[in-house]
């Protein structure tokens, strides 16, 4: 499949403000899943700063905006030529340890009701494949889908005890209810293509990866309860929201921060 | 009851280090002795010396006592214990660029995966990056304690960013001010080529994008921080500037510090702040200490910063016992220092062990430091290990336990005379093109009688520290 990516994200400030400065990780990952045909990020009015992939393979990039900073502009478009590897991140060059993605955050805290949740999935699993499915399933059984009901610092124990979210929520609880278990987990941010008869799910979309001794990182999206295919594209990982956040960013000034996202995917007729 | 090491005194013979201070002692009367203290207190006050040694907390106007009476190596002692340091600075950054890399140690199975990538002071952020001469750890603080004369133990690593040595400069300058004639009569190895030695291990790793003359400086979280008089210090003998996170900015892929002659770029930065509080973009999104977009930076090769981020990993008191099997893994030689033996509570068998022993072993919390949170078995009530035994029971991960250590005596000025007292040291290991060490460190006293606990917020104390030249 190919995808057409067209991503804006503003923030608008009702005050000037000084200097802007932005961490990008806005860029596909390569693996066999995705080949990237063309893609650009630019931010505007602002100065490049330095590029390099980091030791979990993602690309990141770093911008800044000279004052006065009236709003922040970041623009992405390109193409990528999806496959389906049924989640198995196949061809994805790395260095970080998997145990590495075992250690819990504010946000990927593991309560009892997590560890109850992790542990009761995988009972009966014949393998690590299958507890990373059951974990998953159990994920999406617990939290319904239903935006508007959490927010950006929500953790994955509140969303759980809520019963619903939108996909940072399931994301959030697959990675920590992996880890109650402890199976490698990792958060994931990136795009969704979503049919016409599909799931009306958020374009940008996040999901988890939990590592399986043998087989490697594999994708679950408990939020539409399958594995990532070709209607999916990659951009980068982290313990948690926070840390595989496509754009991180602090800009100076005590001015009120307004965000505007658009993000359109198209799939190109062939 | 113990015997312990006198570094002065075998019986009633002077070991031959000490043979030129004997005189000295002796013919100190009482008043001069007391004049002379007070002269001393009187110029570390005037030069504003007060700090505590990093992170033992305490009244930051508080003056660390110093004592007079020197503490001395003879060049042999010193040579031998110089191999040793060095080795272990250089395995230790060997660990540190492995387990941002690749991780043999633990894929050979020298090491548990756990302890490494599940450790606190693991930075993922850094994983894959190789710093420039791939040394992570510049500048390495290595405690030693001395049990007898040819037997040293390491008591712990410090990898990040060691404090003292400013106390190890002023303690000489002060002793060459009030007795110039000890200096004569002895023939002293300097320690005053410190701060030159930094600048040249520090220029030495600037990024391979710095195409002139590096700029360095030394970035402090401010003046409120204990160790503040010691950054503003070593700026000042090093000649570079001394900057808070406010007075740099990213753009364009470099640093910049700003001056009155417009932005500077900087190369290398010598940082005083810890890991967490480095950059809120990548870190603490709340630390207003550090510099938006220096990871990015960092990362791209940009500017150095010295210790690199995660550089922690290796002086965890979890991962010194592995010390050793770097030594013999990176270096494949023997280690030439010696730890200490340590139990590990998260272990049942050692935790069996520790909690039947407490009146003996001394236990310390893994991620604590200053002598705080910390049981003297032999010195401690029983009230003292009853409690600590629950506290141990509850978060056995939390402790670790060492046999007490019969710490080596140096005579010491007290109240009654000269009287030993414990004494430990931490010499200051430079690791840039070449690994260097000035012949010194600071030696901490315990000036309370009988007392094992150096640290200054506990009644510790300081004292010059000399290499007898051959």
């Amino acid at each position: 499949m190919i995808l057409t990516v067209n991503h804006v994200t503003t923030y608008d400030y009702d005050a000037p403000m000084g200097t802007a400065v932005q961490s990008l990780r806005l860029f596909p990952s390569r693996f066999d899943g995705q080949r990237t045909i063309d893609w650009s990020v630019a931010v505007e009015g602002g100065v490049k700063g330095g590029s390099f992939r980091d030791g979990a393979g993602d690309r990141v990039e770093g911008w800044s905006i000279r004052p006065p900073v009236e709003a922040v502009t970041i623009t992405v478009t390109g193409q990528v030529e999806t496959f389906d590897t049924s989640g198995v991140l196949r061809g994805h060059r790395e260095l970080v340890h998997p145990m590495a993605y075992l250690r819990e955050t504010v946000a990927t805290w593991i309560d009892d009701a997590l560890q109850e949740l992790g542990e009761s999935a995988i009972e009966g699993a014949s393998d690590m494949l299958d507890r990373a499915h059951r974990l998953s399933a159990a994920v999406a059984e617990a939290i319904a889908y239903k935006p508007g009901v959490t927010h950006t610092h929500t953790t994955a124990a509140e969303a759980l005890a809520q019963g619903e979210g939108v996909c940072q929520d399931h994301a959030h609880a697959l990675v920590a209810a992996a880890r109650a278990v402890d199976m490698p987990a990792r958060y994931v941010s990136g795009y969704l293509f979503a049919t016409e008869d599909g799931a009306p799910h958020e374009a940008a979309h996040a999901w988890a990866e939990i590592w399986v001794e043998g087989i490697g990182w594999i994708g679950f999206d408990p939020a539409n309860e399958c594995c990532p295919d070709e209607r999916y594209i990659r951009l980068g990982s982290g313990l948690d929201a926070r840390e595989a956040a496509p754009i991180r960013g602090i800009t100076q000034g005590a001015g009120e921060e307004r965000l505007d996202v658009t993000v359109a995917l198209e799939q190109l007729q062939q | 009851m113990t015997e312990y090491f006198n570094e002065m005194f075998d019986g009633g013979k002077v070991r031959q280090p000490y043979g030129g201070l004997d005189g000295w002692m002796r013919d100190m009367p009482a008043e001069l002795r007391a004049m002379k203290q007070a002269e001393a207190e009187a110029l570390f006050r005037r030069i504003g010396i007060t700090f505590a040694v990093y992170g033992e907390g305490g009244d930051p106007d508080r003056l660390i006592p110093f004592d007079m009476f020197p503490r001395v190596f003879t060049q042999t002692e010193w040579r031998k214990l110089e191999r040793g340091i060095k080795q272990r600075a250089r395995a230790l950054n060997a660990f540190l660029l492995d387990v941002y890399g690749r991780g043999e140690i633990v894929r050979a199975g020298r090491i548990p995966a756990r302890l490494v990538y599940q450790n606190e002071a693991y930075e993922r952020a850094v994983s894959g990056f190789i710093p420039p001469r791939g040394i992570y750890s510049h500048i390495v603080g290595i405690d030693l304690v001395r049990t007898g004369p040819d037997q040293f133990y390491v008591l712990e690593d410090n990898c990040r960013t060691p404090s003292g040595v400013s106390y190890m400069l002023e303690n000489r300058e002060i002793m060459m001010r009030m007795f110039p004639q000890l200096f004569r009569e002895n023939r002293i190895e300097p320690v005053d080529g410190y701060p030159d030695a930094l600048r040249r291990t520090l220029a030495s790793v600037a990024p391979a994008k710095c195409d002139r003359e590096p700029t360095i400086a030394i970035l402090t979280p401010g003046h409120f921080n204990s160790a503040y008089y010691e950054h503003s210090f070593l700026a000042d003998l090093m000649g570079v500037e001394l900057v808070e996170g406010a007075d740099l900015f990213c753009e364009g892929g470099f640093c910049w510090m700003r001056t009155t002659e417009g932005p500077k770029k900087l190369d290398v930065i010598y940082r005083r702040i810890d890991d967490a509080f480095i950059d809120p973009l990548c870190f603490r999104p709340d630390s207003m200490l550090g510099v938006p977009g220096l990871m990015d930076v960092y990362r791209s090769g940009g500017v150095t910063i010295c210790s690199a981020p995660g550089a922690g990993v290796a002086d965890d008191k979890a991962i010194y016992t592995f010390v050793p099997e770097m030594v013999r893994f990176y270096l494949g030689e023997e280690p030439l220092l010696e730890n200490v033996p340590t139990w590990q509570c998260a272990k049942p068998d050692d935790l069996k062990y520790v909690l039947d022993h407490l009146p003996e072993l001394v236990v310390k919390e893994v991620h604590g430091s200053g002598g705080y949170g910390m049981l003297v078995g032999p010195k401690a009530t029983k009230e003292q290990i009853e409690t600590f035994r629950i506290k141990i029971k509850e978060n056995p991960v939390n402790y670790i336990a060492q046999p007490t250590l019969a710490l080596s005596t140096t005579p010491t000025f007290v109240e009654e005379g000269v009287a030993p007292r414990h004494v430990d040291l931490r010499p200051y290991c430079l690791v840039g093109e070449k690994v260097e060490l000035v012949p010194g460190g600071l030696t901490r006293v315990a000036l309370t009688e009988g007392s094992l606990v150096v640290n200054s917020s506990q009644g510790g104390g300081v004292k010059d520290t000399w290499v007898l030249a051959e």
